[in-house]
This record gives structure tokens, C-alpha cells and sequence, in this order.
């Protein structure tokens, strides 16, 4: 390494102003926690829309005299929920959640803020791109929430947006101008996550330090790299079927809407489309979707599990090739979203077998945190506690995945609250612990003070309960046949008994909002009156916690740290500690029999 | 720092491991206590009971998962708290993993062979002898239409269809179309297939029966064939299971299943 | 997992500094043990991939709509023949100008990259006189799927190509500095634009030639 080159990277050499350093920075860290803070903020606006809908769900007909005032145009005068307000809540929940909070905190904001930290990077391998990716974000959200306010309000055709409902603006009050602003406003942030996973992938195989072999990259690492690839290929299948539904809706073509139609009384001059494409292109992007939800937290969780279970996590490599196989086949199982919509059932029959086959990586992936937890020395910290109530919960998502992967089961249950159950225990409940558990466990590398652990705790608690609490209850609404996106279950005699059903998961729903004030309240807290946190509190291997907490811009000082051994190095026995991080020379723990890396004699890249 | 491995650590976690096992004891009991009040309604129709029999065996199996996977968590989190014990240095076994990868594996095939082997014949052709049914979605109700004595359907044009005297749009130009019956509501004859063929007026719907264990979509441009027999007598509900609108919660439609006298005599009266 | 003692098979011994790339390699001057590739080489076949993937979504659709019965195809407007002409010949030029640039060859790199580029501007040149000779007969965007995938398609193409121009120009631009620097900024838009050159190839192919 050339000598001339090496201190011009030190802090001191970065000096910037307020604007440059916190809003329009280019450093990965301050982009990750931009992506992380709007998120939370998105993810506040898709609570209170959750609330919405319990509110009417619980008590259909209900008159709201307080919130009415909140939300003029969404309720009628005496109060009660106008059922166009009701599906544009829906719509923009799922909208919100999926891609303006989730997609972009777990991998906007966790990837950009570890990916360089811990491969032992300066920066991506493009700041310039990453401060783009995130300054296309805000635009999105503003151009969605626009929808709002607009003649016709938010879109009511669900976040998947089927044609000819979201073609035509005579179909739904929402398909105006609302659901034009949903799909520009996808289209910008479609930009952004391609930035990012373009970043994301180059910085992982081009910008490694000394010794970070990919077989040596932590797991969390892995999750956001295979994430990264999934996003690249995806997406851009998204973005072509939103231009084509835009070119539909203003330019006078039928990629999607067939000849012949009548809606509203008049005959629509559309001519030669099908519907069913947009369902094949959304959900080629769709299915690959879940999986960038879920990869990333079963990366965090993955260490989290490790570093707090004082145990190197079990079967590094079936995780990493479980995680690819996971990938790959994300992206042949989109079929299993349509099983009833009409087409080839040999067709279907294909994506039963690629469906349940994506069970067993995932079944792998449990049983080796499992096999990691046993004879560990778990520590419960919040981050613990949250990645273990993640396996709960995927455990429990997971499992009802196997009733609609099956097209004859599905047929029963396509649509109705029992999909809505088991993708709010993957997506919704344990994406949601992975994300927090994720925080507890950087928060101190983020922001160089420690969360406060007993209120910590008390969230954990309530949102632990509070998530059984409401969605479990879902799947015998879904048993009973309640298809999900009613207004009003009360049409339908066999609907009627599920009341007291839903009245509980409301109920469950508000505590379980509520309940996530003591997270704001312990976050806003911890920033101000929060101990110092060290470098390495939780005593953990990989790089990042080698840097200061917070990391300086440019994250290291002069050197560039270099690797020596895998991540996982916890409770070498003999060693003098229970963890050897992996810039520990090769010789510190050479009196011990098991610290070379164990799976992976031929890690080194020379 | 001070206690993350201390007394408060080991109470959280056993606090933690009272509470997967109180998921697994309510998981279960509340799915028992379901089954009289909140659950399917009775299958009437022929391969309805194959779909519950694959629901049955697919909720015995996940199950199993559910309580065993969640009760060795609750083990491992009760046993292996920090009580200042050296955690094993156990980074893998090919074995332990080969196992519980096959082990999934099998059961998985197993559930896929018995759900092919239903949803084929779900799919399979109707039968020569079924009643022959069009059933159209629109926002917001169903429209449906029996052949009439020639057992031929007329053309149907979208352009000709009115609201109050021609909601089908049938074409007047057809002599096939004369006899066609035209109703809103579906009556059908106990013990006989029923041919369903499924179109859109507008945007998609979704033809969901949930007592035959029927849901098919409606897709706009399209004609889409499923087929079934009822075989109770009785009054259904039929619902509207995909998006489709403002109105999509009251798209209610009615299915009377009675005798073959019965139909044909109320398919008759229909006639005037 | 046996619990025999075993060698170790990491280095005892931090392994040797790698060579310092001259010029510096990327943002981060070389200190990174990933190989001495410019970042972007790396990063444009991403671009590529993703690129390719919106023409796979937008074609597969094109063929899902082909195949049914109503189809009703548009006649082919002369032009594209030049226009495929044009940019095959890009590609010629640009393979030429960067052979030229890995012989040290500065002003060869120069006039193959200003070449392309300015075949790159004719092309889309030729893409707007097919799409004025189309409208000029009364084929338009909503007129058919065929016109309305045709339109889609080219225009599609046509945007990224004029992204792939500005490329050119930055490499043009970047021609001045050492050979190896010109050559990090010309490389990836030469991979961009043979690319784009073969997505023609295929979109011309099914528009057209099935």
C-alpha cells in the first residue's frame, strides 16, 4: 500500500459543512441512518393507516367523531368511514409498509450503514450514487402521500395494483389521478433501490480489505449482498410493468386491458389486452420481494444470535448456500400468487413443486438457529430477545405458507384473511423483529450511546404479545372464508359470527400500536441521555465493532483493518477470551485447537 | 453494560421461554377452540371433502412443526441462559444438517404428490353430463345464465348491453341466444356436475362459493371453466374474493341448490 | 466436529502489502484486497444485467400478446434496416477505438470513441424517421399492441442508448488523461453500448423477424 496515500483518508482530512456532512452527505453511514430514520417515520404513517382499518374492521359503521375531523373526505358528516377512504387506507398500508418502510430500512438503511463496515471498507464503492439513491426516496413518499389530497383520493386498487380496477379511472374513485401519483412514485423509488443494489453488490465484491474472503463475510453481510442481487434482477421487471400500466392509463395503449369492456355504463375503447400479464410481471418482482424483506433480518438475526448466544453460529455455509437457493428459487414461485386466477393449472402444478421446495432452505435456516441456541450462553438482551421472538415468528409464518403453496388448499384460502395472517407473521411480524432487533444491536455503533435495556425489554414484552395477540387470531377469520380488502364483513350471513373475532384483533392492533411509543420513547431517550457507548460492547468479532462508536467518516484511521479468521469465532475453547475477533492475528489464539476457520480450510484469497 | 449477563438477563429469558410455551399451549387451544364457532362451513360439494381432507393432513403436519419446533426454543432458551457457563464451540455437523434438510424434504413431497393429485382433479374436464352455467361478474353483483331448452348459449356483444332489459348483452341477431335464461341467482340441481363458465363485464372478480370450497377468478377478455358438484341441499352465500371496487364487499350473490324437480321447475318459471 | 488438533492453515504473518496500483484504482486509492478492477467495470455489467431484465419483462409480455389469435402485425419501417446498420458499425468502431487504447494508442482511442459516438447519434437519429414514417402512415402508439410494443420497445432502447452516448462523451472527455484512466472510463461504456448494440439485435429480431 503506497504510504503517500494512507493519512489522506483521516478524519481530520474531512472537514464539511452541516449540509454536505448530515443532508446531502455522501458518507454510507449518514445515508444508511437517513434511509433508517424515514423509514421509521413511513413506518409511523403505515401504523396509523393500520389503525384505520381495525377501526372500521371492529366496528363497521362505527361513528368516529374525533377522528373524523382528522381526516376530512375520508368519513362522511355523521362519522362513519366512506368505503373508497377504507380501500385507499389498504392500498397505501401495503404499499407503505412493503416498500416505503421495510424495503427501505432493512436493506436502505442496514445495508448502506454495516455493508462497508463490515467488509472493512471506507465508503461504497459510489458515495455519489448512494446520496442519489437516498435523495430519490423523499420525492417517492411525497408523490405518494400526494395521492391523499388529490380529486378521487389514494389509489383503492391494493398494493398489487390489479388492472383493468387500476387501469381505468372510471373503475374506482382511486384509479384518478391517485393511482397515477402511486405508480410515478414507484416508479422514482424503483430508481433508488436499483442505485443501491448496484452499490451494494460492487462495494462486496470490489472494496473486501485485506483478508475478507466472501467465505469470511459475516452472515448479515451475505443477507444484504444475495438481498442486493435480488433487488437488481427484480425490480426492474416492476418498473416495466408500471410504464406500461402508466402508458395504459394516459397514453391510449392495452397492454392490460382487453377489448370489450363496460364499466360505468359505457362501453371503455380499450382494445387486445390481458389482465394477467401485470399479475405474471408484478409478482415476478413480488415473490423475489418477500424474500428482500426477509433476508436481510435473517442476517441479523444470524449474528445477533451468535454474538449474544456466545456461540459461533451453526453451519455457516448451508446458511450462505440456503440463502442463495432461497434466492434462486424467489424467482420461480411467483405462480403460486395466482393459482386461482385462471391459468394453466399444469402451470400450477409447477409452482407447487418450486413453492414447497423454497421450504426446505428456509426449514435448514430455522433449524440452524436452533442448533445455535443449544448449548450456547445466552445473554437476553433486547436484540436477543427480539431475534428470538423472530424465529418464533418466522416459524409460525413459515408453516401456513404451506397451505397456500398448495394450489387445491389455496383455492380455499386464496384472498382471504389466512394470507393476510401468514404474510403479516413473515413480512409485517417477523421482518419487524429482525429490523429491531437489528437496532438494539447496532444502536450503539450507530449513534455511540447504548439503548436503555429495561424499557427495551418492556417493548419487547408488549409487541411479543401484542403481534400473537393480533394476527394469530386472523387465520380463523381466514378459516371462516373472510376475504380480505371487505369494507364491511356484515353483508354476509356467514361472515356475521367472525364480529367478536375481529373486535379482538382490533383490540390486539391498537395495543400492539401503542405499545411501540415505549420504542419511540426508549430511542429518543438513549440519543440524549443514553451511556457512551465503547467500541465494543457487546464483545462481538466482525469489523464494525473494531471502529469507534460512532465510526469517523471513512470509518477506520490510517490502516485499513485486516482479516484473519471468520466471524465466528465465539467460545474457542482455551482461548483466553470468548471471542477473537477477526482482526486477531492468527497467532493470539494459536495454543488453541479450534480457531482456524472450521468449515472453510481454504478461505485464504491469495 | 452493567447487567447484560447478570440475574436480569436470566429472568428475561425465562420469562421468555414461559411465553413460546404459553404461544404453543394458545396456539393450540385457541385452534380447538375454534372449530365450533370460527372455522369452514360444512363442505357441499363433492371435492370440497378432498380439499378438507388436505387442509386436515397439511394442519396436522404444520402443526406438529409448530409445537415441536417452538417447545425445543422454549428449551434451549430455558436451559442455556448465561449462568457463566462456556457455550460449545460447534460451528457445524454434516450429518445433523443433512438430516433435518431430507427430513423436511420428504415431508414436503408427500404434501405436494397428495395436493397434485386433488388439484388435478379439480382441473380435470367437466363432465359430459354437467349443467352448463355462464356466471358474469360486474361492479357490483352476478349475473347468470342457463342455455335454455336448445342447450345452445346466443352470442353475446358488450355494445348491446343494457342495464335494465339486456344486463347480459345478449345479441338479438342470434337465434341461439332466444331461449337463454337469464337470472340473478343461481339455482342448481343437487348430485349434478355444474360447468361453470366464468367472464367479467368490467374489472376481475373472483367467484368464491367458501361452503363447495370453490374460488375462481373472473378475468375480464376471458372465459374461464371450473367445474363442481353440489351435493347438499341449501342455501349458499356466494362472495366476491378478489378486489374489484368501492363495492366489493357487497357482491353478494345467492345459490340455491334443491332437487332436480325443483330446478327444473323453477328454471321454467324463469321462462316468462 | 472433531476436536483433534489441527494445523493452522491461516498465515502466521500479516500476508505481504499488495502492490500499490499506479494512478489509484477507484475511490479508495487501493488499499482493498478485491482485484485491481475499477470499480465500475464491475458495476456496468450490473447495469447491463438489469437493463436486460426490463427488456426480458417488456418482451415476454411482447410474446405472452403475440401469440394470441387476434394479432395483427405493423409493417416494418425501411429505415430500421439503416439503423441497424448504423449501430452495428458503432460497435465495429468502438471494439476498434479500444484496441487502439490498450496499445497506448491515445488518439486512436479518441477517434474510435468520437466515431461511435457520433454513430450513435445518427441511430437515434434513423429511430425518430421510423417512428415519423410510422406516424405518417397512421400507425400510433395506441393503434395496436404491435404498434404499441413497437413504440415501447424503441423508445425504451432509444433512452438507454442516449444514456450510453453520454457515456461516450465522458470517455471522450476523459481521453486526455493517462491511458489507463481513459481506458477505466471507456471500458464500461464500451460494455454498455455492445450491450445495448445486441439488445437491438433482438429487439429488431422479434419485432420483425418472426
Amino acid at each position: 500500500m503506497s504510504v503517500a496515500h494512507a493519512h489522506v483518508r483521516e478524519p481530520e482530512a474531512h472537514r464539511v459543512g452541516f449540509v454536505r456532512r448530515y443532508i446531502f452527505s455522501q458518507d454510507h453511514k449518514i445515508i444508511g441512518l437517513q434511509y433508517l430514520m424515514t423509514s421509521l417515520v413511513m413506518a409511523a404513517v403505515g401504523g396509523v393507516l393500520a389503525m384505520l382499518i381495525r377501526m372500521q374492521l371492529g366496528w363497521p359503521g362505527h361513528q368516529w367523531g374525533l377522528v373524523r375531523w382528522l381526516f376530512p373526505g375520508g368519513f362522511t358528516d355523521a362519522g362513519v368511514m366512506k368505503p373508497d377512504f377504507y380501500l385507499a387506507v389498504v392500498t397505501m398500508h401495503g404499499t407503505i409498509m412493503i416498500f416505503f418502510v421495510l424495503t427501505t430500512a432493512l436493506s436502505g438503511g442496514f445495508g448502506n450503514f454495516l455493508i462497508p463496515l463490515t467488509i472493512g471498507a471506507r465508503d461504497m464503492a459510489f458515495p455519489f450514487l448512494n446520496m442519489l439513491s437516498y435523495w430519490l426516496y423523499p420525492p417517492a413518499i411525497v408523490v405518494l402521500l400526494a395521492a391523499f389530497f388529490v380529486t378521487g383520493g389514494a389509489p383503492n386498487s391494493g398494493w398489487t395494483a390489479y388492472p383493468p380496477l387500476s387501469a381505468l379511472a372510471q373503475a374506482a374513485p382511486g384509479s384518478g389521478l391517485g393511482q397515477t401519483l402511486w405508480l410515478v412514485s414507484l416508479g422514482i423509488l424503483i430508481v433508488a433501490f436499483l442505485f443501491g443494489s448496484l452499490n451494494y453488490i460492487t462495494t462486496v465484491l470490489q472494496l473486501r480489505t485485506r483478508g475478507m474472503a466472501m467465505t469470511r463475510l459475516p452472515l448479515v453481510t451475505w443477507a444484504q449482498f444475495i438481498t442486493a442481487v435480488l433487488m437488481l434482477l427484480s425490480f426492474p421487471v416492476l418498473l416495466a410493468a408500471v410504464i406500461m400500466l402508466l402508458f395504459d392509463r394516459h397514453a391510449g395503449t392495452s397492454f392490460f386491458v382487453p377489448s370489450g369492456l363496460v364499466v360505468g355504463g359505457q362501453l371503455v375503447t380499450h382494445q387486445g389486452g390481458n389482465p394477467l400479464l401485470w399479475q405474471h410481471l408484478f409478482w415476478f418482482l413480488g415473490h423475489p420481494e418477500v424474500y428482500v424483506l426477509i433476508l436481510p433480518p435473517m442476517g441479523i438475526v444470524s449474528e445477533v444470535l451468535a454474538v449474544h448466544g456466545r456461540k459461533p453460529i451453526f453451519g455457516y455455509r448451508a446458511m450462505v448456500l440456503s440463502m442463495g437457493a432461497i434466492a434462486f428459487l424467489s424467482f420461480v414461485v411467483w405462480g403460486h400468487h395466482m393459482f386461482t386466477s385462471g391459468m394453466n393449472p399444469l402451470v400450477g402444478t409447477a409452482f407447487m413443486v418450486t413453492t414447497l421446495a423454497i421450504a426446505i432452505p428456509s426449514a435448514v435456516k430455522t433449524f440452524n438457529w436452533l442448533a445455535t441456541l443449544w448449548r450456547a450462553r445466552i445473554r437476553f438482551t433486547c436484540a436477543m430477545l427480539f431475534a428470538i421472538g423472530f424465529v418464533s415468528l418466522f416459524v409460525t409464518g413459515g408453516l401456513t405458507g404451506l397451505f397456500l403453496g398448495s394450489p387445491a388448499v389455496d383455492t380455499y384460502f386464496q384472498d382471504t384473511f389466512f394470507v393476510v395472517a401468514h404474510f403479516h407473521f413473515v413480512m409485517a411480524s417477523a421482518a419487524l423483529f429482525g429490523l429491531f432487533a437489528g437496532l438494539y444491536h447496532w444502536f450503539p455503533k450507530m449513534f455511540g450511546r447504548m439503548m436503555d435495556e429495561r424499557l427495551g425489554k418492556i417493548h419487547f414484552w408488549l409487541t411479543f404479545v401484542g403481534i400473537y395477540a393480533t394476527f394469530f387470531p386472523m387465520h380463523f377469520l381466514g378459516l371462516a372464508g373472510e376475504p380480505r380488502r371487505y369494507y364491511s364483513p356484515q353483508m354476509y350471513e356467514f361472515l356475521r359470527p367472525l364480529q367478536p373475532l375481529n373486535v379482538v384483533v382490533s383490540l390486539a392492533a391498537f395495543g400492539l400500536g401503542l405499545a411501540q411509543l415505549v420504542f419511540v420513547a426508549n430511542v429518543i431517550y438513549s440519543l440524549v441521555r443514553g451511556p457512551r457507548a465503547a467500541r465494543n460492547p457487546w464483545r462481538a468479532n466482525t469489523l464494525e465493532w473494531q471502529a469507534d462508536s460512532p465510526p469517523p467518516h471513512g470509518n477506520w484511521g490510517p490502516q485499513l483493518p485486516v482479516v484473519y479468521r471468520w466471524p465466528y469465532d465465539y467460545s474457542v475453547p482455551d482461548a483466553a477470551e470468548d471471542y477473537i475477533p477477526q482482526t486477531a492475528p492468527a497467532a493470539v489464539p494459536a495454543v488453541a485447537g479450534g480457531a482456524a476457520d472450521p468449515g472453510h480450510p481454504r478461505t485464504e484469497g491469495s | 453494560m452493567a447487567d447484560i449477563s447478570g440475574e436480569t438477563s436470566r429472568r428475561a429469558g425465562r420469562l421468555l421461554a414461559w411465553l413460546i410455551v404459553l404461544v404453543v399451549v394458545g396456539g393450540v387451544a385457541s385452534f380447538l377452540a375454534a372449530r365450533g364457532r370460527w372455522w369452514m362451513l360444512p363442505a357441499a360439494s363433492a371435492h370440497g371433502v378432498d380439499i378438507d381432507r388436505l387442509i386436515y393432513t397439511t394442519l396436522i403436519v404444520t402443526g406438529l412443526a409448530f409445537v415441536l419446533v417452538h417447545l425445543v426454543l422454549a428449551a434451549f432458551v430455558w436451559r442455556y441462559a448465561d449462568r457463566g457457563q462456556r457455550a460449545a464451540y460447534w460451528p457445524d455437523n454434516r450429518t445433523l444438517e443433512l438430516t433435518y434438510t431430507l427430513v423436511p424434504a420428504a415431508v414436503l413431497t408427500t404434501l405436494i404428490l397428495m395436493g397434485s393429485a386433488v388439484w388435478g382433479r379439480l382441473h380435470s374436464p367437466a363432465p359430459p353430463d354437467a349443467l352448463t352455467v355462464d356466471v358474469r361478474g360486474e361492479q357490483f353483483g352476478w349475473l347468470f345464465r342457463y342455455p335454455g331448452p336448445d342447450g345452445v348459449f346466443g352470442r353475446t356483444d358488450p355494445a348491446q348491453i343494457r342495464t335494465r332489459d339486456n344486463p347480459m348483452g345478449l345479441d338479438p341477431a342470434d337465434p341461439a341466444g332466444a331461449d337463454d335464461v337469464v337470472t340473478r341467482e343461481l339455482h342448481l340441481p343437487a348430485g349434478r356436475p355444474v360447468h361453470i363458465r366464468l367472464r367479467s363485464k368490467d374489472v376481475l372478480h373472483s367467484f368464491f362459493v367458501p361452503a363447495f370450497r370453490v374460488k375462481q377468478d373472473a378475468v375480464p377478455g376471458m372465459t374461464v371453466d371450473v367445474w363442481f358438484t353440489p351435493t347438499r341441499p341449501g342455501t349458499y352465500e356466494l362472495a366476491c374474493a378478489e378486489l374489484c371496487g368501492v363495492g366489493h364487499y357487497i357482491m353478494r350473490g345467492r345459490i340455491v341448490v334443491e332437487s332436480p324437480d325443483a330446478f327444473q321447475a323453477w328454471l321454467a318459471r324463469q321462462g316468462r | 466436529m472433531s476436536r483433534a488438533p489441527q494445523v493452522l492453515d491461516l498465515p502466521r504473518v500479516p500476508p505481504p502489502p499488495r502492490a500499490a496500483a499506479p494512478g489509484g484504482r477507484g475511490p479508495h486509492d487501493g488499499e482493498t484486497a478485491g482485484r485491481p478492477v475499477h470499480p465500475a467495470r464491475v458495476a456496468v455489467w450490473l447495469v447491463v444485467a438489469a437493463v436486460v431484465v426490463l427488456f426480458a419483462a417488456f418482451t415476454s409480455t411482447y410474446l405472452a400478446r403475440r401469440a394470441e389469435p387476434d394479432w395483427a402485425p405493423v409493417a416494418m419501417p425501411r429505415i430500421l434496416w439503416a439503423s441497424t446498420a448504423v449501430i452495428l458499425a458503432s460497435s465495429a468502431t468502438l471494439a476498434a477505438s479500444l484496441r487502439a487504447g490498450r496499445r497506448g494508442d491515445r488518439a486512436g482511442l479518441r477517434r474510435g470513441l468520437a466515431a461511435t459516438a457520433a454513430l450513435g447519434a445518427l441511430f437515434l437519429t434513423c429511430q425518430v424517421l421510423g417512428w415519423r414514417n410510422l406516424a405518417a402512415a397512421g400507425v400510433f402508439l395506441a393503434s395496436s399492441p404491435h404498434s404499441a410494443f413497437f413504440y415501447l420497445l424503441t423508445g425504451t432502447h432509444g433512452l438507454h442508448l442516449a444514456g450510453g452516448l453520454g457515456a461516450l462523451l465522458y470517455a471522450l472527455a476523459r481521453s486526455g488523461a493517462p491511458v489507463e484512466q481513459a481506458l477505466d472510463a471507456a471500458e464500461p461504456a464500451a460494455t454498455y453500448w455492445h450491450a445495448l448494440a445486441g439488445l437491438w439485435l433482438y429487439v429488431f429480431v422479434i419485432l420483425f423477424g418472426l
